[in-house]
């Protein structure tokens, strides 16, 4: 465990944490649902990501062994978090749920008129 | 009504079996760390109930062919079975023990008796778990 390593760890692992934040204040201060779940997926994801990758390196560097539930984590939480924030959205709209009124075009609304889908 | 489901639908395909092999870890990890037979049913369940979330009750009913009754029922047999054969070496009942063995791939492994009554437990809480879920699932 060198100092170098230690370093580059702490960085990692504090991004994350900042990217976490970010999340937080996104979802408090962005005005409708799709907004917020952009914020909530993409820098939520990334954030989680970067704790998880800091959380390998520490221990390969201090163990000299490699978690691989950790590695599944990562490529879990990749995976499936876009979806979930994909599905929300979705399920958002097609509940209703109003746009932001600064919103200036919405091409689903016209496809929706013209294909009566769902 | 049919929904347009595709993404969700494609990351199931992916997903499910990245879970039902981290179930498969937790069930045999479970002697020396955190796991075991509860958690990898439950874990195995999760994995069944994300394939009910995404397609509907009669595909995975086709796809997994089981009765799950049947399931939580065989792994208390085999709970029981387990305890009972104990009784084959004269020691008291639900006596366990292990041993170690040279396998070819995996080298030194210490394999014990216990896996068999996890495995027993394993299938009683898949068994229950998915009989609750299918039985509410179904209900109008």
């Amino acid at each position: 465990m060198t100092a170098i390593s230690d370093l580059i760890i702490g960085i990692i692992i504090l991004m994350g944490a900042l990217l976490t934040v970010v999340t937080m204040i996104g979802l408090i201060r962005l005005p409708d649902t799709y907004t917020r779940s952009h914020a909530a997926s993409k820098s939520a994801t990334l954030g989680v990501l970067l704790i998880l990758v800091g959380c390998l390196l520490f221990f390969w560097i201090k163990d000299g062994s490699i978690n691989g539930q950790l590695l599944l984590g990562i490529v879990f939480v990749f995976i499936t978090s876009p979806v979930a924030g994909h599905l929300l959205g979705r399920a958002a709209y097609y509940s209703g749920s109003p746009v932001w009124k600064g919103t200036v075009r919405d091409d689903l609304k016209d496809k929706q008129k013209k294909t009566k889908h769902v | 009504m049919k929904k347009n489901d595709l993404i969700l639908q494609t990351t199931t395909k992916v997903v499910t079996f990245i879970i039902i092999i981290f179930a498969i870890h937790l069930f045999f990890a479970g002697h020396y760390t955190p796991g075991g037979g509860f958690v990898g049913g439950l874990t195995t369940s999760a994995a069944l109930v994300l394939l009910l979330l995404a397609f509907d009750i009669k595909t995975v009913s086709k796809v997994i062919p089981l009765d799950y009754k049947k399931v939580a029922a065989s792994g208390l047999l085999l709970a029981i079975l387990t305890g009972l054969g104990s009784f084959i070496f004269k020691v008291p009942f639900l006596t366990h023990t292990y041993s170690y063995f040279n396998l070819p791939l995996l080298g030194k492994t210490s394999l014990a008796t216990v896996v068999l009554f996890d495995l027993g437990v394993y299938l009683v809480v898949v068994g229950v778990t998915m009989t609750i879920i299918q039985t509410i699932g179904e209900s109008e």
